[in-house]
Protein backbone atom coordinates (compact mmCIF):
# COMPACT_ATOMS: atom_id res chain seq x y z
CA UNK A 1 0.00 0.00 0.00
CA UNK A 2 2.68 2.30 1.02
CA UNK A 3 4.56 1.56 -2.10
CA UNK A 4 1.48 2.33 -4.36
CA UNK A 5 1.27 6.14 -2.47
CA UNK A 6 4.65 6.79 -3.05
CA UNK A 7 4.31 5.99 -6.43
CA UNK A 8 0.92 7.79 -6.79
CA UNK A 9 3.09 11.39 -4.85
CA UNK A 10 6.27 10.23 -6.92
CA UNK A 11 4.42 10.90 -9.90
CA UNK A 12 2.56 14.11 -9.39
CA UNK A 13 5.43 15.72 -8.24
CA UNK A 14 8.90 14.29 -7.73
CA UNK A 15 8.55 12.70 -11.79
CA UNK A 16 6.46 15.23 -12.85
CA UNK A 17 6.02 14.42 -16.92
CA UNK A 18 5.79 17.99 -17.76
CA UNK A 19 7.87 19.89 -15.69
CA UNK A 20 10.27 17.24 -14.44
CA UNK A 21 10.45 14.71 -17.45
CA UNK A 22 9.85 17.40 -20.04
CA UNK A 23 7.58 15.37 -21.63
CA UNK A 24 4.06 16.47 -23.33
CA UNK A 25 5.76 19.99 -23.72
CA UNK A 26 3.97 20.81 -26.83
CA UNK A 27 0.20 21.15 -24.90
CA UNK A 28 1.68 22.36 -22.16
CA UNK A 29 2.65 25.48 -24.07
CA UNK A 30 -0.43 25.44 -26.67
CA UNK A 31 -3.64 24.51 -24.44
CA UNK A 32 -2.56 26.24 -21.18
CA UNK A 33 -3.87 29.83 -22.62
CA UNK A 34 -7.19 29.65 -20.91
CA UNK A 35 -7.67 27.67 -17.66
CA UNK A 36 -11.04 25.83 -19.11
CA UNK A 37 -8.90 24.34 -22.14
CA UNK A 38 -6.00 23.31 -19.74
CA UNK A 39 -8.87 21.35 -17.62
CA UNK A 40 -10.30 19.65 -20.70
CA UNK A 41 -7.11 18.99 -22.54
CA UNK A 42 -5.58 17.63 -18.71
CA UNK A 43 -9.13 15.40 -18.19
CA UNK A 44 -8.62 14.05 -21.53
CA UNK A 45 -4.71 12.88 -21.12
CA UNK A 46 -5.38 11.34 -17.37
CA UNK A 47 -7.82 9.30 -19.05
CA UNK A 48 -6.14 8.27 -22.28
CA UNK A 49 -3.38 7.19 -20.27
CA UNK A 50 -5.15 4.74 -17.91
CA UNK A 51 -7.00 3.05 -20.61
CA UNK A 52 -3.69 3.29 -22.86
CA UNK A 53 -1.80 1.27 -19.52
CA UNK A 54 -4.53 -0.80 -19.30
CA UNK A 55 -4.18 -2.01 -22.47
CA UNK A 56 -0.76 -1.63 -23.62
CA UNK A 57 0.51 -4.00 -20.29
CA UNK A 58 -1.05 -6.71 -21.10
CA UNK A 59 0.28 -6.64 -24.97
CA UNK A 60 3.74 -6.50 -23.46
CA UNK A 61 3.61 -8.59 -20.94
CA UNK A 62 1.49 -11.59 -23.13
CA UNK A 63 2.39 -10.59 -26.81
CA UNK A 64 5.60 -9.18 -26.87
CA UNK A 65 7.91 -10.46 -24.02
CA UNK A 66 7.44 -14.23 -25.05
CA UNK A 67 7.72 -14.17 -28.73
CA UNK A 68 10.98 -11.90 -27.91
CA UNK A 69 9.48 -8.98 -29.58
CA UNK A 70 10.35 -6.20 -26.87
CA UNK A 71 12.17 -4.22 -29.75
CA UNK A 72 8.93 -3.65 -31.61
CA UNK A 73 7.20 -2.13 -28.01
CA UNK A 74 7.53 1.73 -29.39
CA UNK A 75 5.34 0.90 -32.97
CA UNK A 76 3.33 -0.91 -31.47
CA UNK A 77 2.25 1.02 -28.71
CA UNK A 78 2.14 3.50 -30.69
CA UNK A 79 -0.59 1.50 -33.29
CA UNK A 80 -2.49 0.14 -30.06
CA UNK A 81 -2.94 3.61 -28.16
CA UNK A 82 -3.94 5.68 -31.66
CA UNK A 83 -6.52 3.28 -32.57
CA UNK A 84 -7.84 2.50 -28.85
CA UNK A 85 -8.48 6.41 -28.69
CA UNK A 86 -10.07 6.48 -31.61
CA UNK A 87 -12.54 3.47 -30.34
CA UNK A 88 -12.87 5.34 -27.34
CA UNK A 89 -13.81 8.48 -29.12
CA UNK A 90 -16.94 6.50 -31.32
CA UNK A 91 -18.07 5.17 -28.06
CA UNK A 92 -18.02 8.12 -25.91
CA UNK A 93 -20.00 9.74 -28.53
CA UNK A 94 -22.44 6.84 -29.03
CA UNK A 95 -23.35 5.95 -25.21
CA UNK A 96 -21.96 9.42 -23.08
CA UNK A 97 -22.39 12.26 -25.30
CA UNK A 98 -21.64 14.74 -22.23
CA UNK A 99 -18.00 13.38 -21.73
CA UNK A 100 -17.60 13.60 -25.39
CA UNK A 101 -18.28 17.35 -25.12
CA UNK A 102 -16.31 17.92 -22.68
CA UNK A 103 -13.51 15.94 -23.64
CA UNK A 104 -14.06 17.26 -26.81
CA UNK A 105 -11.29 18.10 -29.41
CA UNK A 106 -8.64 17.28 -26.97
CA UNK A 107 -9.32 13.67 -26.87
CA UNK A 108 -7.63 12.96 -30.58
CA UNK A 109 -5.20 15.46 -29.99
CA UNK A 110 -3.55 13.12 -27.45
CA UNK A 111 -3.48 9.95 -28.69
CA UNK A 112 -0.07 10.57 -30.10
CA UNK A 113 1.33 12.68 -27.58
CA UNK A 114 4.58 11.75 -26.11
CA UNK A 115 3.52 11.69 -22.43
CA UNK A 116 1.14 8.93 -23.21
CA UNK A 117 3.50 6.85 -24.87
CA UNK A 118 5.89 7.76 -22.13
CA UNK A 119 4.09 6.54 -19.51
CA UNK A 120 3.36 3.06 -21.08
CA UNK A 121 6.68 2.58 -21.76
CA UNK A 122 8.47 3.82 -18.53
CA UNK A 123 6.15 1.77 -16.76
CA UNK A 124 7.30 -1.28 -18.14
CA UNK A 125 11.01 -0.07 -17.74
CA UNK A 126 10.23 0.61 -14.59
CA UNK A 127 8.93 -3.34 -13.41
CA UNK A 128 5.94 -2.06 -12.41
CA UNK A 129 3.02 -4.67 -12.05
CA UNK A 130 -0.70 -4.34 -13.49
CA UNK A 131 -1.80 -2.06 -10.36
CA UNK A 132 0.98 -0.28 -9.88
CA UNK A 133 1.37 0.56 -13.59
CA UNK A 134 -2.37 1.98 -13.31
CA UNK A 135 -1.60 3.92 -10.02
CA UNK A 136 1.65 5.52 -11.90
CA UNK A 137 -0.69 6.30 -14.99
CA UNK A 138 -2.99 7.94 -12.82
CA UNK A 139 -0.15 9.94 -11.01
CA UNK A 140 1.06 11.12 -14.04
CA UNK A 141 -2.03 12.47 -15.56
CA UNK A 142 -2.83 14.06 -12.23
CA UNK A 143 0.73 15.77 -12.57
CA UNK A 144 -0.01 16.70 -16.28
CA UNK A 145 -3.51 18.08 -14.35
CA UNK A 146 -1.44 19.98 -11.65
CA UNK A 147 1.27 21.43 -13.90
CA UNK A 148 -1.37 22.43 -16.68
CA UNK A 149 -3.81 23.94 -14.10
CA UNK A 150 -0.58 25.80 -12.11
CA UNK A 151 0.98 27.34 -15.46
CA UNK A 152 -2.67 28.76 -17.03
CA UNK A 153 -2.88 30.16 -14.02
CA UNK A 154 0.74 31.87 -14.26
CA UNK A 155 0.03 32.45 -17.95
CA UNK A 156 -3.36 34.24 -17.43
CA UNK A 157 -0.89 36.42 -15.03
CA UNK A 158 1.59 36.91 -17.78
CA UNK A 159 -1.08 38.65 -19.91
CA UNK A 160 -1.72 41.41 -17.50
CA UNK A 161 2.02 42.52 -17.15
CA UNK A 162 4.05 44.73 -18.58
CA UNK A 163 6.43 43.00 -20.66
CA UNK A 164 9.06 44.49 -22.58
CA UNK A 165 8.54 43.98 -26.47
CA UNK A 166 11.42 41.45 -27.27
CA UNK A 167 9.90 39.26 -24.53
CA UNK A 168 6.17 39.37 -25.36
CA UNK A 169 4.35 36.00 -26.55
CA UNK A 170 6.10 32.79 -26.45
CA UNK A 171 9.83 34.22 -24.83
CA UNK A 172 8.19 35.32 -21.97
CA UNK A 173 6.17 31.72 -21.63
CA UNK A 174 9.17 29.19 -21.75
CA UNK A 175 11.00 31.50 -19.35
CA UNK A 176 7.85 30.93 -16.81
CA UNK A 177 7.70 27.51 -17.90
CA UNK A 178 11.44 27.15 -16.62
CA UNK A 179 10.77 28.97 -13.47
CA UNK A 180 7.69 26.66 -12.71
CA UNK A 181 9.68 23.70 -12.98
CA UNK A 182 12.75 24.68 -11.16
CA UNK A 183 9.86 25.35 -8.37
CA UNK A 184 9.25 21.78 -8.63
CA UNK A 185 12.76 20.80 -7.73
CA UNK A 186 11.52 21.65 -4.11
CA UNK A 187 9.81 18.52 -4.44
CA UNK A 188 12.97 16.56 -4.72
CA UNK A 189 13.30 14.23 -1.54
CA UNK A 190 10.36 15.14 0.25
CA UNK A 191 8.59 11.77 -0.62
CA UNK A 192 11.78 9.52 0.50
CA UNK A 193 11.27 11.25 3.74
CA UNK A 194 7.78 10.91 4.60
CA UNK A 195 7.77 7.21 3.40
CA UNK A 196 11.21 5.76 4.78
CA UNK A 197 11.45 2.97 3.30
CA UNK B 1 14.80 -12.60 -44.14
CA UNK B 2 12.89 -14.96 -41.49
CA UNK B 3 13.85 -11.98 -38.59
CA UNK B 4 12.31 -9.49 -40.81
CA UNK B 5 8.92 -11.52 -41.03
CA UNK B 6 8.74 -11.87 -37.50
CA UNK B 7 8.91 -8.46 -36.97
CA UNK B 8 6.64 -6.78 -39.38
CA UNK B 9 3.99 -9.60 -39.27
CA UNK B 10 2.91 -8.93 -35.94
CA UNK B 11 2.62 -5.73 -36.83
CA UNK B 12 0.45 -6.07 -39.56
CA UNK B 13 -2.00 -8.28 -37.95
CA UNK B 14 -2.23 -5.71 -34.68
CA UNK B 15 -2.88 -3.19 -37.29
CA UNK B 16 -5.59 -5.36 -39.26
CA UNK B 17 -7.63 -5.92 -35.85
CA UNK B 18 -7.21 -2.43 -35.09
CA UNK B 19 -8.20 -1.35 -38.57
CA UNK B 20 -11.26 -3.82 -38.37
CA UNK B 21 -12.49 -3.30 -35.10
CA UNK B 22 -12.64 0.65 -35.54
CA UNK B 23 -14.46 0.16 -38.96
CA UNK B 24 -16.68 -2.24 -37.37
CA UNK B 25 -17.50 0.23 -34.29
CA UNK B 26 -17.96 3.30 -36.29
CA UNK B 27 -20.43 1.71 -38.49
CA UNK B 28 -22.57 -0.07 -35.59
CA UNK B 29 -22.19 3.12 -33.05
CA UNK B 30 -22.60 5.83 -35.91
CA UNK B 31 -24.56 8.86 -34.10
CA UNK B 32 -27.12 9.91 -36.38
CA UNK B 33 -27.04 13.39 -37.15
CA UNK B 34 -30.65 14.80 -36.75
CA UNK B 35 -31.70 14.47 -40.41
CA UNK B 36 -33.95 17.28 -40.04
CA UNK B 37 -30.77 19.74 -39.56
CA UNK B 38 -30.38 20.68 -43.41
CA UNK B 39 -33.93 21.11 -43.68
CA UNK B 40 -34.37 23.61 -40.80
CA UNK B 41 -31.34 25.02 -41.85
CA UNK B 42 -32.08 25.83 -45.10
CA UNK B 43 -35.62 27.53 -43.91
CA UNK B 44 -33.68 30.40 -42.40
CA UNK B 45 -32.33 33.40 -44.13
CA UNK B 46 -28.55 32.53 -43.88
CA UNK B 47 -28.48 36.01 -42.70
CA UNK B 48 -26.40 35.11 -39.22
CA UNK B 49 -27.26 38.14 -37.44
CA UNK B 50 -28.10 36.59 -34.17
CA UNK B 51 -31.53 38.58 -33.91
CA UNK B 52 -32.62 34.99 -32.60
CA UNK B 53 -30.36 34.87 -30.04
CA UNK B 54 -28.41 31.91 -31.10
CA UNK B 55 -24.40 32.03 -32.72
CA UNK B 56 -25.98 32.34 -36.04
CA UNK B 57 -28.50 30.36 -38.38
CA UNK B 58 -26.60 27.34 -37.92
CA UNK B 59 -26.75 27.69 -34.18
CA UNK B 60 -30.59 28.37 -33.96
CA UNK B 61 -31.28 25.61 -36.59
CA UNK B 62 -29.42 23.32 -34.60
CA UNK B 63 -31.12 24.38 -31.70
CA UNK B 64 -34.58 23.69 -32.91
CA UNK B 65 -33.84 20.19 -33.72
CA UNK B 66 -32.66 19.40 -30.62
CA UNK B 67 -35.38 20.96 -28.08
CA UNK B 68 -38.68 21.00 -29.29
CA UNK B 69 -39.54 23.61 -26.55
CA UNK B 70 -37.44 26.19 -28.87
CA UNK B 71 -39.91 28.74 -30.54
CA UNK B 72 -39.87 28.53 -34.30
CA UNK B 73 -40.46 32.62 -34.33
CA UNK B 74 -37.40 33.85 -33.08
CA UNK B 75 -36.21 34.59 -36.54
CA UNK B 76 -37.17 38.34 -37.38
CA UNK B 77 -35.53 38.99 -40.46
CA UNK B 78 -36.96 35.89 -42.09
CA UNK B 79 -40.77 36.93 -40.50
CA UNK B 80 -43.98 35.12 -40.62
CA UNK B 81 -43.19 33.22 -43.74
CA UNK B 82 -39.74 31.62 -42.31
CA UNK B 83 -41.63 30.93 -39.11
CA UNK B 84 -44.35 28.71 -41.27
CA UNK B 85 -41.98 26.99 -43.06
CA UNK B 86 -39.92 26.41 -39.55
CA UNK B 87 -43.04 25.01 -38.10
CA UNK B 88 -44.03 22.59 -40.99
CA UNK B 89 -40.55 20.98 -41.36
CA UNK B 90 -40.55 20.12 -37.73
CA UNK B 91 -44.70 19.80 -37.09
CA UNK B 92 -44.98 22.03 -34.51
CA UNK B 93 -47.69 25.14 -34.00
CA UNK B 94 -47.34 28.12 -35.80
CA UNK B 95 -46.94 31.23 -33.87
CA UNK B 96 -46.82 34.63 -35.40
CA UNK B 97 -43.28 36.58 -35.53
CA UNK B 98 -43.69 40.18 -34.14
CA UNK B 99 -41.55 42.10 -37.10
CA UNK B 100 -39.68 44.48 -35.61
CA UNK B 101 -37.86 47.70 -37.32
CA UNK B 102 -35.30 50.07 -36.07
CA UNK B 103 -36.21 53.62 -35.46
CA UNK B 104 -33.68 56.65 -34.90
CA UNK B 105 -34.25 58.77 -31.47
CA UNK B 106 -33.29 61.75 -32.65
CA UNK B 107 -34.66 64.18 -35.67
CA UNK B 108 -32.11 66.91 -35.15
CA UNK B 109 -30.83 67.46 -38.59
CA UNK B 110 -28.49 70.34 -39.95
CA UNK B 111 -31.92 72.72 -39.96
CA UNK B 112 -32.64 72.01 -36.19
CA UNK B 113 -29.08 71.91 -34.48
CA UNK B 114 -25.74 73.27 -34.72
CA UNK B 115 -21.92 72.00 -34.90
CA UNK B 116 -20.27 73.13 -31.81
CA UNK B 117 -16.49 72.18 -33.15
CA UNK B 118 -15.25 71.27 -36.42
CA UNK B 119 -14.44 67.72 -36.17
CA UNK B 120 -12.04 65.68 -38.87
CA UNK B 121 -11.19 63.30 -36.99
CA UNK B 122 -11.86 59.50 -37.72
CA UNK B 123 -15.01 58.79 -39.15
CA UNK B 124 -16.14 57.09 -36.80
CA UNK B 125 -19.39 57.97 -34.19
CA UNK B 126 -17.36 55.85 -31.35
CA UNK B 127 -14.27 57.96 -31.73
CA UNK B 128 -16.04 61.12 -32.20
CA UNK B 129 -18.10 60.36 -28.99
CA UNK B 130 -14.73 60.63 -27.17
CA UNK B 131 -13.61 64.22 -28.05
CA UNK B 132 -16.37 65.87 -26.20
CA UNK B 133 -18.81 63.59 -26.56
CA UNK B 134 -19.26 64.16 -30.30
CA UNK B 135 -19.15 67.89 -32.77
CA UNK B 136 -23.46 68.46 -32.50
CA UNK B 137 -24.35 70.67 -29.72
CA UNK B 138 -26.61 68.07 -28.52
CA UNK B 139 -24.52 65.49 -26.94
CA UNK B 140 -27.30 62.67 -26.97
CA UNK B 141 -28.03 62.99 -30.48
CA UNK B 142 -27.04 61.30 -33.63
CA UNK B 143 -22.89 61.93 -34.06
CA UNK B 144 -23.64 61.32 -37.92
CA UNK B 145 -20.73 59.51 -38.71
CA UNK B 146 -22.49 56.12 -39.56
CA UNK B 147 -21.29 53.61 -37.31
CA UNK B 148 -24.99 52.37 -37.61
CA UNK B 149 -25.27 52.58 -41.59
CA UNK B 150 -21.71 50.08 -41.43
CA UNK B 151 -23.17 47.72 -39.33
CA UNK B 152 -26.15 47.51 -41.16
CA UNK B 153 -26.21 44.08 -43.27
CA UNK B 154 -28.73 45.47 -45.73
CA UNK B 155 -27.29 48.76 -46.04
CA UNK B 156 -30.95 50.28 -44.85
CA UNK B 157 -29.68 53.42 -42.86
CA UNK B 158 -28.24 55.70 -44.30
CA UNK B 159 -26.66 59.87 -43.19
CA UNK B 160 -29.40 62.37 -44.51
CA UNK B 161 -28.69 65.90 -42.86
CA UNK B 162 -26.69 64.79 -40.33
CA UNK B 163 -28.90 62.16 -39.24
CA UNK B 164 -29.33 58.45 -39.27
CA UNK B 165 -32.36 57.11 -41.56
CA UNK B 166 -33.89 53.86 -41.52
CA UNK B 167 -35.26 53.11 -44.58
CA UNK B 168 -38.22 50.78 -42.95
CA UNK B 169 -38.63 48.94 -46.49
CA UNK B 170 -35.14 47.53 -46.49
CA UNK B 171 -35.07 46.97 -42.62
CA UNK B 172 -35.05 43.52 -41.13
CA UNK B 173 -35.35 44.51 -37.79
CA UNK B 174 -31.80 42.07 -36.88
CA UNK B 175 -30.85 44.92 -33.83
CA UNK B 176 -27.14 45.17 -35.33
CA UNK B 177 -27.30 48.86 -35.65
CA UNK B 178 -28.62 49.20 -31.91
CA UNK B 179 -25.77 47.55 -30.19
CA UNK B 180 -23.18 49.74 -32.29
CA UNK B 181 -24.52 53.29 -31.66
CA UNK B 182 -22.45 54.77 -29.14
CA UNK B 183 -25.60 56.78 -28.09
CA UNK B 184 -28.16 54.18 -27.73
CA UNK B 185 -30.82 56.09 -30.32
CA UNK B 186 -31.67 53.25 -32.18
CA UNK B 187 -34.41 50.55 -31.15
CA UNK B 188 -36.45 48.47 -32.48
CA UNK B 189 -40.33 48.87 -32.52
CA UNK B 190 -42.56 46.49 -33.52
CA UNK B 191 -43.83 46.96 -36.57
CA UNK B 192 -47.21 47.35 -36.61
CA UNK B 193 -46.79 50.83 -34.26
CA UNK B 194 -46.69 53.83 -35.88
CA UNK B 195 -45.86 56.14 -33.35
CA UNK B 196 -42.12 57.21 -32.72
CA UNK B 197 -40.07 59.35 -29.58
CA UNK B 198 -37.49 61.06 -31.86
CA UNK B 199 -34.99 62.70 -29.50
CA UNK B 200 -33.48 61.24 -26.77
CA UNK B 201 -31.90 64.09 -24.89
CA UNK B 202 -32.16 63.62 -20.99
CA UNK B 203 -31.04 67.08 -20.65
CA UNK B 204 -33.91 69.70 -18.79
CA UNK B 205 -36.00 71.67 -21.18
CA UNK B 206 -34.29 74.67 -21.34
CA UNK B 207 -30.98 73.23 -22.19
CA UNK B 208 -32.50 71.05 -24.99
CA UNK B 209 -34.05 73.98 -26.35
CA UNK B 210 -30.46 75.95 -26.72
CA UNK B 211 -28.89 72.85 -28.53
CA UNK B 212 -32.05 72.06 -30.94
CA UNK B 213 -35.10 72.70 -31.87
CA UNK B 214 -37.21 69.91 -32.56
CA UNK B 215 -35.63 68.19 -29.06
CA UNK B 216 -38.08 66.52 -26.34
CA UNK B 217 -37.86 69.31 -23.43
CA UNK B 218 -40.02 66.91 -20.99
CA UNK B 219 -42.65 69.44 -20.89
CA UNK B 220 -44.87 66.25 -20.33
CA UNK B 221 -48.00 67.28 -22.75
CA UNK B 222 -48.13 63.86 -23.96
CA UNK B 223 -48.27 62.31 -21.07
CA UNK B 224 -51.12 64.20 -20.15
CA UNK B 225 -53.07 63.80 -23.65
CA UNK B 226 -52.38 59.90 -23.77
CA UNK B 227 -56.10 58.33 -23.52
CA UNK B 228 -54.26 54.89 -22.45
CA UNK B 229 -51.10 56.01 -20.34
CA UNK B 230 -48.80 54.70 -23.33
CA UNK B 231 -46.24 57.56 -22.45
CA UNK B 232 -44.17 58.51 -19.81
CA UNK B 233 -41.71 61.02 -18.62
CA UNK B 234 -39.01 60.01 -17.68
CA UNK B 235 -35.42 61.51 -17.24
CA UNK B 236 -36.61 64.28 -18.88
CA UNK B 237 -37.52 62.61 -22.46
CA UNK B 238 -40.68 61.25 -23.49
CA UNK B 239 -40.66 57.43 -23.82
CA UNK B 240 -43.70 54.96 -25.19
CA UNK B 241 -44.53 51.87 -23.64
CA UNK B 242 -45.63 49.73 -27.23
CA UNK B 243 -47.60 47.34 -24.98
CA UNK B 244 -50.12 50.20 -24.23
CA UNK B 245 -49.76 52.08 -26.85
CA UNK B 246 -52.88 52.60 -29.50
CA UNK B 247 -51.56 54.48 -31.91
CA UNK B 248 -53.64 57.45 -31.85
CA UNK B 249 -51.98 59.93 -32.31
CA UNK B 250 -52.98 62.52 -29.69
CA UNK B 251 -49.10 62.93 -28.31
CA UNK B 252 -47.94 63.74 -31.42
CA UNK B 253 -50.54 66.58 -32.61
CA UNK B 254 -49.81 67.87 -29.37
CA UNK B 255 -46.18 67.91 -29.01
CA UNK B 256 -45.00 71.17 -28.22
CA UNK B 257 -41.45 70.33 -30.06
CA UNK B 258 -42.77 68.14 -32.60
CA UNK B 259 -40.24 65.88 -31.55
CA UNK B 260 -43.29 62.70 -31.61
CA UNK B 261 -43.82 61.26 -34.82
CA UNK B 262 -46.30 58.92 -36.59
CA UNK B 263 -44.49 57.24 -38.99
CA UNK B 264 -46.04 54.07 -40.35
CA UNK B 265 -43.60 51.33 -40.14
CA UNK B 266 -45.89 48.72 -42.00
CA UNK B 267 -46.49 47.10 -45.11
CA UNK B 268 -42.97 47.17 -46.97
CA UNK B 269 -40.73 44.45 -44.28
CA UNK B 270 -38.56 43.68 -46.54
CA UNK B 271 -39.28 39.88 -46.00
CA UNK B 272 -42.81 40.80 -46.08
CA UNK B 273 -42.15 41.16 -49.88
CA UNK B 274 -41.65 37.53 -50.63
Amino acid sequence: MTKLIVILLSAVFINNYVLSRFLGICPFLGVSKKLDSATGMSLAVIFVMMIATAVTFPIQIYLLVPNHLEYLQTIVFILVIAALVQLVEIVLKRYIPALHKSLGVYLPLITTNCAVLGVTILNIDEGYTFLEAMVNSLGSGLGFFLAMVMFSGVRSKIEGADIPESFKGLPVTLIAASITSLSFLGFGGVIENMFPV
Amino acid sequence: MNEILIAVIPVVIIGVVCAAVLVVASKLMAVKEDERFPAVRDCLPGANCGACGYAGCDGYAKALCEDSAVPTNLCIPGADSVAKQLSEVLGVEFADVVEQVAVVHCSGDCAHTQDKVAYSGIESCAAAKLLYGGKGSCTFGCLGLGDCANACPQNAIIIKDGVAQVMTCDCIGCGLCVKTCPNRLISLVPDVKTTIVACSNRDKGAVTRKVCSVGCIGCKKCEKVCPSGAIKVTDNVAAIDYDKCTDCGACAENCTTKCIKVEDLRGCHHFNKQ
